[in-house]
């Protein structure tokens, strides 16, 4: 318990240094100025969505080989945790676009492949509320998330075909490309901050898939007697 | 070769059980001329744009098609349990999936040739040099349609809410082949048509990476 406490803490603590290596230690960017701020956390947070997915997908495919119900708890884990991660990116990209690009949204390669991927990940979750039986359950959605994993790379593939055919409506010249060194170590900080963050919450969810599994498995046999 | 035996096989049943009844062919084909005719109202069709939409509005259609053709494909196998007869019968399971592909692709692809020339008339396009192109079109995107419709019909039989459950799943997935065979469709119906190889390459890539994971895991979805 003291461990999980431990843990807890000490995510949210980076967390909360990131946020002020955001705010404080990071120059200002010269053109977009503070809102240029929220990309430490965005862009942070959709890398440890995406390392979430695949340490998800890895889940998956250990379930189909070795079928042990641990491999199912972490795929389900990591799926919402992703999902988790993925929403925010949705929610905190528009907020950044809108002032910058004078748009929410554009049907992008990036976008559009991270919208597809969290639909997919979403219906993983869908589907599995919808098959009863566990082991079913587990195989069926796991078999789910390998298609899904490996559909996203083409999605982007596709988009970015099909986009750089008729130039995009506005530069995509996001943040990412010759960032200043401090800009960079804070960049990094966060990443970091997030990746704790998301071990942290995938633990948590973790164990509570493992009690539930205890609870079902005690409820069938108090059932049976 | 065992597997190609038993797949012809199988796909000859596949193909024999439709076209007894055609059931299902006459319903995807009414099923598409209604979506394509609702699609008509939204905006004027007779005009320029619709070299624009056109082709978008007909995969949208073949799309919705499929997400509805594709559910009985295991769910017939259901009712006298001839799923578990059919996996007795057949060394690989992957014959299954390969016959249940071919019949699909063959359906799909029915209902597209049998659709192309009415909405030619309907959306004002011509199409008239570029059959071979479109239909290689067609082929490369019902092949993509039917391997991963097929695979998670497998799936979708097996759950609650199946019917609303197979588009949910399947949509999402076949996004890239309805980005690709779009805009490959458009530009074979321009008034200067060009053959976009770029497209038919990523459209066969997407056919192959799926088959490919298909027959590495199709097994397992047929599971009892």
């Amino acid at each position: 318990m003291i461990r999980r406490i431990a843990f807890g803490t000490v995510a949210v603590a980076l967390v909360l240094l990131g946020a002020y290596a955001a705010f404080y230690v990071a120059p200002e960017e010269r053109t977009m100025g503070a809102i240029q701020k929220i990309f430490y956390f965005h862009a942070s947070t959709a890398w440890a969505g995406e390392t979430t997915f695949f340490v998800c997908f890895v889940a998956n495919l250990l379930y189909i080989w070795k079928r042990k119900p641990k491999y199912d708890w972490l795929g389900v884990t990591c799926a919402e945790v992703g999902v988790a991660c993925i929403t925010v990116v949705l929610i905190t990209g528009p907020i950044w676009a809108r002032p910058v690009w004078g748009i929410w949204w554009t049907w992008d390669a990036r976008l559009t492949s991270t919208f597809v991927l969290w639909i997919l990940y979403v219906c993983y979750l869908l589907l599995r509320t919808l098959v009863d039986e566990p082991e079913r359950r587990a195989l069926l959605s796991a078999l789910f998330g390998v298609f899904a994993f490996i559909d996203v790379p083409i999605v982007f593939g596709a988009i970015r075909w099909w986009r750089t055919q008729h130039p995009a409506p506005v530069i995509m010249g996001g943040p990412g490309s010759g960032l200043d060194p401090v800009m960079k170590k804070v960049f990094l900080f966060n990443v970091l901050a997030m990746h704790v963050l998301a071990a942290f919450l995938i633990v948590e969810r973790y164990l509570l898939e493992e009690t539930k599994y205890d609870v079902d498995m005690l409820q069938r046999e108090a059932e049976a007697r | 070769m065992a597997l190609l035996s038993n797949a012809a096989a199988l796909l000859g049943k596949e193909v024999r059980t439709e076209f007894r009844s055609r059931e299902l062919l006459s319903t995807t084909i009414v099923f598409v001329l209604i979506v394509v005719v609702v699609f008509s109202f939204t905006f004027d069709p007779t005009t320029n744009e619709s070299h624009r939409f056109g082709p978008g509005l007909l995969w949208m259609a073949f799309l919705f098609a499929a997400s509805l053709m594709l559910q009985p494909c295991f769910l017939r196998e259901q009712v006298n349990d001839t799923l578990s007869a059919l996996r007795l019968a057949v060394s690989d399971p992957f014959a299954i999936f390969l016959a249940k592909i071919g019949a699909n692709t063959l359906f799909l692809l029915l209902t597209e040739v049998i659709m192309l020339p009415v909405f030619a008339a309907l959306f004002n396009v011509s199409f008239g040099g570029q059959l071979p192109g479109i239909l290689l079109t067609f082929f490369l995107g019902s092949l993509g349609i039917s391997t991963v419709g097929t695979a998670l019909a497998a799936i979708s039989a097996q759950a609650r809410m199946r019917e609303l459950l197979l588009p949910l799943l399947l949509l999402p997935l076949l996004t890239p082949i309805l980005v690709v065979s779009t805009e490959v469709t458009i530009r074979l119906m321009l008034p200067e048509p060009s053959m976009e190889w770029k497209g038919i390459g990523l459209m066969a890539a997407y056919d192959v990476v799926f088959l490919t994971v298909l027959w590495l895991f199709g097994e397992y979805l047929l599971e009892e």
